[in-house]
């Protein structure tokens, strides 16, 4: 079943906890105190952002129709199929950064060694072994959730009713 | 969510039995709001958290790609450098202020305005007036414990000259490198004063002047916060001795009243103890159907009666809430330190009333009868009543059937008698037997429980790697406790010893692990070191000595400022789980490895308890070769 990271910017406290889980999910050692020691240094792959009078975290969204994987001439970028992340093959990758330039979100960034791009592969590794996404985990108050992907709207419809229900009774009391 | 289990939790039977029956009730236990804490901010536990200022918080990004410095231009090591030495500031603080509650019953007990309270030791306080250079002819113990009351009183406030054990006890060359190095405080509190001005916003910034007033601050409470808080319990409620008694959660009776004293104060708890012995407390039990009047304690409070009146132990300090759960305790009486809020919510669930005694601490919901000096045995004798009203409440009562026999009360004092016998008491056969190669050194393994580690493992398993490899290890508060659940505080427990620590063992009948007391009393291990360069062929200052410490499971701030006075008096200290400094590696670099150059000691992080153990003996093994000692009789050396 596709699952989808949910961001919930009302509840994002900017706490970058998000950024450095993913930095250890990405690390060799696995572990923050060995992570931050690693060299080269593992590559993070969220951003929290802060815009106006919020902050949120940004990072790939697995478009269905990825610009990312469209305009990339090694298919370096791909997916396996629609229910895929879309993945990164360093190998294939020359380093053009026309996927930079395509990305509407900028989340795709140059790793400065390997002459490579670097982006969010949805945990792939964890997924296989039923663990969610490291974000998602060490978010502490659900500004990120994975959630299956017909359970979103019909959670926000559900929401939605809550909404309507008080609304009614404020006005009937 | 990282959910732990009942077996990773704790390693003693008597908690996890408790623990198991707790599973899938409403009960929740430190244990679970930890795994409710999962994951822990890795900013905090990194140390580059700075929270110091109004213009942040401020947060350094570890992997290198975000700030490197915080809005005032803090790097990663002046942020883990200023909070870990206030974080010492505070367990200085904790200790020395009890200290100076001690001290100032000592005061009003020689004035005569404490209730119940005398001078149970005058030989020890003439000892001490006379190494202080107060008058003992021809006056009364009241007059001289006045005085020096007075005296001791002002080494908390001192604004000039140094601290005055140093010089009195320590040995000359440590004292001279303290002096040169400009480590010896002023005063305990000028220190602590002082630390909390130079982290403030915008003014000490470089990590290693940081650190060198961190150990500053801390030789404040090692030696004199803390020793005079020994010091004058010693005098007050007499020079603790050798003493059999039992421990863990089993020493709770179905049929008595059961009175938990938990917390770090002696002055309270010993007045709870004589109150229970009360003809008049005793018949009220009776007429509410109970056989009796147990008390028993929790945390450091625990060692201070076990250690003077032979009071059961009920646990350390994660189980405060499984005694409760028992449902078998009628009052938990806390003063200061260790005691979790969530006791009160958790107290509710049983019959037990808790009741805050101290001024300074007080919990939503609990019951406050605050201690006074002045009534101090009506106080304890209201307390006792209360619980025995409270006995014919209990409802399910389950008390696991595990107890373990142990012997406390060691001293600097009577150590001598024992290693040398009643009729050649001093320290010669703790240095021969380290000379000789019988005993490779001596480990102080102390401090804490955590929700961090599993309870008691670690304590457990580095002191018998320790003693097997022919160390003598001294122990104080909750580690203490830890091991005297597995028997490591009986005689018997030399059989898990090597070869060279059972002769001595043997021959001068203690057991191989030594109970030395609450975690104040870590005091007197500093002063056995003193004693040991003393007796002499040990070397010329502390760190020359084959010594090592660890606190294999620290918790609090007094844990790191306790670990702070042992690396600044000499000592290779193992402390796990880490200190939060690990973000920066200049400042880890600096704890672990190049503070070593200016005092002899230093820190190591190793979490695995039984490679620190092998770290701290190879460290002993170095020590040892550059005394020129003999090659050990019995055991390898380590090389880790």
């Amino acid at each position: 079943m596709k699952s989808l990271l949910v961001v919930r910017p009302d509840r994002c406290l900017g706490c970058r906890s998000c950024e450095l889980a993913c930095g250890v999910a990405h690390s060799k050692s696995k572990t923050l105190i060995d992570a931050i020691r690693e060299d080269p240094l593992p590559k993070v792959r969220v951003w929290v952002e802060k815009g106006a009078a919020f902050s949120t975290p940004l990072q790939c969204r697995h478009c269905e129709q990825a610009p990312c994987v469209e305009i990339c001439p090694t298919m370096a970028l791909r997916r396996r199929d629609s229910d895929s992340p879309v993945v990164l093959d360093g190998e294939r990758c020359i380093g053009c950064r026309w996927c930079l330039l395509a990305c509407p979100f900028g989340v795709i960034r140059m790793d400065g060694k390997n002459g490579a791009v670097v982006k969010c592969d949805l945990c792939t590794e964890r997924l296989a072994a039923g663990e969610l996404p490291a974000c998602v985990e060490s978010c502490h108050t659900g500004a990120l959730a994975f959630e299956a992907v017909q359970d979103v709207p019909r959670n926000k419809r559900e929401a939605f009713l809550l909404q309507i229900e008080r609304a009614t009774e404020a006005a009937e009391s | 969510m990282t959910k732990t289990n009942t077996r990773t939790r704790t390693s003693d039977p008597a908690a996890q039995a408790v623990l198991s029956r707790l599973e899938g009730t409403a009960v929740a236990t430190a244990y679970d709001r930890s795994d409710k804490q999962e994951p822990r901010c890795g900013f905090g536990e990194l140390g580059i958290c700075c929270r110091i200022c109004e213009m942040g918080p401020c947060r350094i990004d570890p992997f290198d790609e975000g700030p490197k410095q915080g809005v005032c231009g803090a790097t990663a090591s002046t942020i883990a450098a200023r909070h870990l030495i206030r974080q010492v500031a505070a367990g200085a603080a904790a200790h020395s202020d009890h200290g100076h509650d001690i001290v100032r019953t000592l005061l009003l007990t020689a004035k005569g305005e404490a209730q119940g309270f005398s001078i149970k030791s005058p030989e020890r306080l003439r000892r001490l007036a006379a190494e202080w250079g107060i008058e003992t002819e021809d006056r009364s113990d009241s007059d001289i414990a006045k005085e020096f009351a007075e005296t001791a009183l002002r080494e908390f406030n001192r604004q000039e000259g140094e601290i005055a054990y140093p010089g009195l006890r320590a040995p000359e060359a440590t004292v001279d490198n303290w002096r040169k190095l400009g480590l010896l405080p002023v005063g305990v509190e000028h220190e602590i004063v002082e630390t909390l001005h130079r982290t403030h916003e915008g003014v000490d910034a470089d990590y290693k002047d940081l650190i060198l007033h961190g150990l500053r601050t801390s030789l404040g409470d090692g030696w004199a916060g803390a020793m005079l808080a020994t010091d004058c319990g010693d005098i007050l409620f007499g020079d603790p001795q050798p003493v059999r008694s039992k421990v863990n959660l089993g020493v709770l009776r179905a049929d008595a009243v059961n009175i938990v004293v938990h917390g770090h104060e002696p002055t309270l708890s010993e007045m709870i103890v004589a109150a229970s012995r009360d003809k008049e407390m005793l018949a009220l039990a009776k007429k509410n159907g109970a056989a009796g009047i147990m008390v028993g304690g929790i945390c450091c409070t625990a060692n201070e009666i076990l250690m003077r009146q032979g009071a059961p132990v009920v646990g350390n300090f994660l189980h405060q809430e499984l005694a409760i759960a028992t449902g078998a305790v009628d009052v938990m009486l806390v003063d200061v330190q260790c005691i979790m809020p969530a006791v009160v919510e958790h107290a509710g669930r049983f019959h037990t009333k808790v009741i805050t005694t101290s001024k300074k601490a007080r919990i939503p919901g609990a019951e406050h009868i605050q201690f006074e000096e002045e009534k101090a045995y009506d106080i304890a004798k209201r307390i006792v009543t209360r619980a025995v009203e409270n006995f014919p409440n209990r409802g399910v009562v389950d008390i696991p059937d595990i107890t373990t026999d142990l012997v406390a009360g060691f001293t600097v004092a009577n150590i001598f008698t024992h290693l040398g016998g009643r009729y050649r008491a001093s320290f010669r056969p703790l240095n021969d037997g380290i000379i000789s190669g019988r005993l490779r050194g001596v480990a102080a393994v102390i401090g804490c429980n955590t929700v961090r580690k599993t309870q008691d493992d670690s304590h457990v398993k580095m002191v018998r790697e320790l003693i097997a490899n022919d160390v003598l290890v001294v122990m104080t508060g909750c580690g203490a406790t830890a091991c005297a659940k597995v028997g490591l505080l009986q005689p018997e427990a030399a059989r898990w010893a090597g070869k060279g620590l059972q002769e001595i063992c043997e021959t001068v009948g203690i057991p191989p692990v030594l109970h030395l007391g609450s975690c104040v009393d870590n005091s007197r291990i500093l002063v056995a070191l003193c004693e040991m360069i003393k007796e002499g062929g040990l070397g010329e200052q502390l760190s020359d000595l084959p010594i090592a410490g660890s606190a294999p499971e620290a918790m609090c701030e007094k844990a790191i400022a306790i670990g702070f006075y042992c690396v600044a008096s000499g000592a290779y200290v193992n402390f796990s789980p880490p200190m939060r400094v690990l973000g920066s590696p200049e400042v880890t670099r600096f704890l672990t490895e190049e503070v070593e150059e200016l005092v002899g000691g230093k820190f190591c992080f190793e979490d695995d308890p039984i490679k620190a153990a092998r770290l701290m003996m190879r460290h002993m093994d170095g020590k040892r070769e550059a005394l020129k000692l003999k090659p050990l009789m019995y055991s390898q050396p380590i090389t880790v």
